[in-house]
């Protein structure tokens, strides 16, 4: 079996990779010119949350993206499985209690507890919840690990190819011999009318003088944020959640919005500096939840919204399983025409 | 039948479109609050021409007519360019006016409201203010050209209901005319059946449904409490006393005291 993968972002390098695995021929093409440019994946957060996801995703998030631990552990090394911290300040108290409520395999911590996981946190705050099983990466050395991966088993990476271009030559469904995969985000919109974008702006901040070992989130009336910690003193601050499909700059309200999470999560964020504002557009269904399904011969893996790197390995795994062994999976592949116009 | 701008409507539960955890939920719970009229919000997803324009598409589709407001916006001249955005955007001359004036309590500021109303009508707007329970800025509202009020019961996104009712009873009666929108602070279905029971003519409901664990339920609770609140109202109730009154006469009965 010779699969073209399209799209380098997550999604295509899990699926590449999944095949490559099972000893299908790939090759992956990307109209970026490097790794990551062009791709929604390179501005993630990176958290591997499942269960803290809950609070506004739907069951399904959590279920597939559990399957996301064990999956990025074997394959980059660097996966962090240390946890992640909810936290509230005074004002919003009330959010804690009804995240509690919606979210699974925490535990509640007390002012020392948190102290005892996060010493630069110590009497800042006097309740947390502690999803003790969850994780978090890099994503752009995530990225770059399954580029190196799928070097290691002789499949290409191909950068500055037009999708569209791709897309024409994709042989009919049933053909077994050889297959399309499409994993390129909102770009595969002319084909997936129902996918629209949500935008999502971030932060990396330099800071020596706070170390924190795992994700926290900071519950904010209007904004899932929170703050990933990255090699070398790189504070991931994000993300903004806007009904756009444009990869616009970053607006100065959602700036204010971010640095002042940060600033609020401790002090000493304020003498931080700016290394990089990123903004991209992440690619989603009206239900935000992931979808596969043939389209004129190619098979679209899509709509991970804001969780790519989570949901990924789940997607990949069924992607591969489809197009190798003709399995069916209802929960990603239903058509379900009120909700999917699709040409 | 409730009648705003001369349009009338079959439902008196409106609905907001913010914070839900889907656009497929939020299509689900407009059907199951079968509210006839949602407010969408434009400044926060609008940063270009095309921008939001796959969630605006979705708002259109859910087949009911669309109340663009001016959310987030501080001053008149903001507001009134997102109004004017909002007309091209939506097709529709319906425009819910906010002018924020304090940013912890999201409070109206209504000297720029009523400043906002007067420029919009003039443009031929029709103005649905955003605005508290104050008789004085009720009345200017209506000079500049208002048909509607909408008074707040709460703060945005409070969740306490209706915080002065006292206030809000004395606006119903200085103004038995104008219909009366509730805008902000309900929190649960007993809050939106107290505004209809006081006489408010609807009620508009966002992050109590949105922020529910399951919105769609909490739509059709609401749009239940509103009919109910609604029936009430016109049922006449009783008047509260301060002592007793045996529902069954005494006097028949075999012993007496």
């Amino acid at each position: 079996m010779q699969v073209k993968v399209i799209g380098a972002g997550v999604t295509g390098l899990a699926c590449a990779l999944e095949l490559a695995e099972r000893g299908a021929a790939v090759e992956v093409l990307d109209r970026g010119a490097a790794l990551g440019t062009s791709s929604c994946s390179w501005y993630a957060g990176g958290m591997l949350a499942p269960w803290c996801e809950l609070e506004t995703a739907e069951p399904l998030v959590a279920k597939l993206g559990g399957e996301s631990l064990a999956w990025w552990q074997r394959r980059f090394s660097a996966t962090a499985l240390n946890g992640s911290l909810v936290v509230a300040h005074a004002r919003d108290a009330a959010d804690l209690v009804q995240f509690g409520r919606r979210t699974e395999r925490f535990e509640w911590l007390d002012g020392e507890a948190i102290a005892a996981l996060e010493p630069d946190l110590g009497g800042r705050f006097n309740k947390a919840l502690y999803f003790r099983e969850e994780g978090h990466l890099d994503p752009r050395a995530a990225l770059a690990a399954l580029a190196h991966r799928l070097d290691d088993l002789g499949v290409p990476i191909r950068f500055g190819v037009s999708a569209a271009a791709e897309r024409l030559v994709a042989p009919a469904h049933g053909a077994r011999a050889r297959c399309v995969i499409d994993c390129t985000g909102l770009a595969a919109r002319s084909v997936l009318k129902d996918l629209r974008g949500v935008k999502g702006e971030m932060l990396l901040l330099r800071l020596r003088d706070v170390s924190l070992s795992r994700p926290i989130r900071v519950l904010h009336p209007r904004l899932p944020l929170y703050i990933v910690p990255r090699a070398d003193g790189l504070f991931m601050v994000g993300a903004t959640m806007i009904e756009s499909d444009e990869p616009t700059r970053i607006t100065a309200r959602s700036m204010l919005e971010l640095l002042s999470a940060a600033y609020a999560l401790h002090p000493a964020f304020g003498e931080a500096e700016i290394i990089e504002i990123g903004t991209g557009v992440r690619p989603a269904f009206p239900d935000n939840l992931p979808r596969i399904g043939w389209h004129g011969g190619a098979l679209y893996v899509n709509g991970l919204y804001r969780h790519g790197f989570l949901l990924a390995p789940a997607l990949a795994r069924r992607a591969a399983q489809v197009v190798l062994e003709d399995r069916h999976f209802p929960e990603v592949m239903r058509e379900d025409t009120r909700e999917r116009h699709l040409v | 039948m409730l009648r705003v701008y001369d349009t009338e409507l079959r439902s008196r539960l409106m609905l907001g479109t913010s914070r839900y955890p889907s656009p497929a939920v939020l299509a689900e719970a407009v059907k199951a609050s079968r509210a006839r009229v949602v407010t969408v919000s434009l400044r926060r997803e609008s940063s270009g021409e095309r921008a939001g324009q796959g969630f605006w598409s979705l708002v259109r589709d859910l087949g009911v007519r669309v109340l663009p407001n001016t959310a987030g916006c501080h001053s008149v001249k903001e507001a009134v360019t997102t109004a004017q955005m909002a007309r091209e955007v939506f097709g529709t001359s319906w425009i819910k006016l906010e002018v924020i004036g304090e940013d912890d309590t999201l409070h109206p500021d209504v000297f720029g409201l009523v400043e906002a109303a007067r420029i919009l009508s003039g443009e031929g707007f029709e103005v649905f203010p955003y605005t508290t329970e104050d008789l004085v800025v009720a009345d200017k509202l209506l000079v500049a050209g208002c048909r509607v009020l909408m008074p707040w019961g709460a703060p945005i996104g409070s969740g306490r209901g209706l915080n002065n009712v006292f206030g809000l009873k004395a606006l119903r009666a200085h103004f038995p005319d104008v219909p009366l929108v509730i805008d902000a602070g309900i929190g649960v279905p007993s809050h939106a059946a107290q505004a209809m029971e006081l006489g408010f003519d609807a009620v508009l409901i966002n992050t109590a449904v949105a922020q529910a664990a399951n919105p769609v339920r909490m739509a059709e609770a609401f749009a239940q409490a509103v009919e109910a609140g609604r029936a009430a109202r016109k049922a006449g109730p009783m008047e509260p006393r301060d002592l007793a009154v045996p529902s069954t006469p005494v006097i028949g009965t075999a012993i007496l005291r």
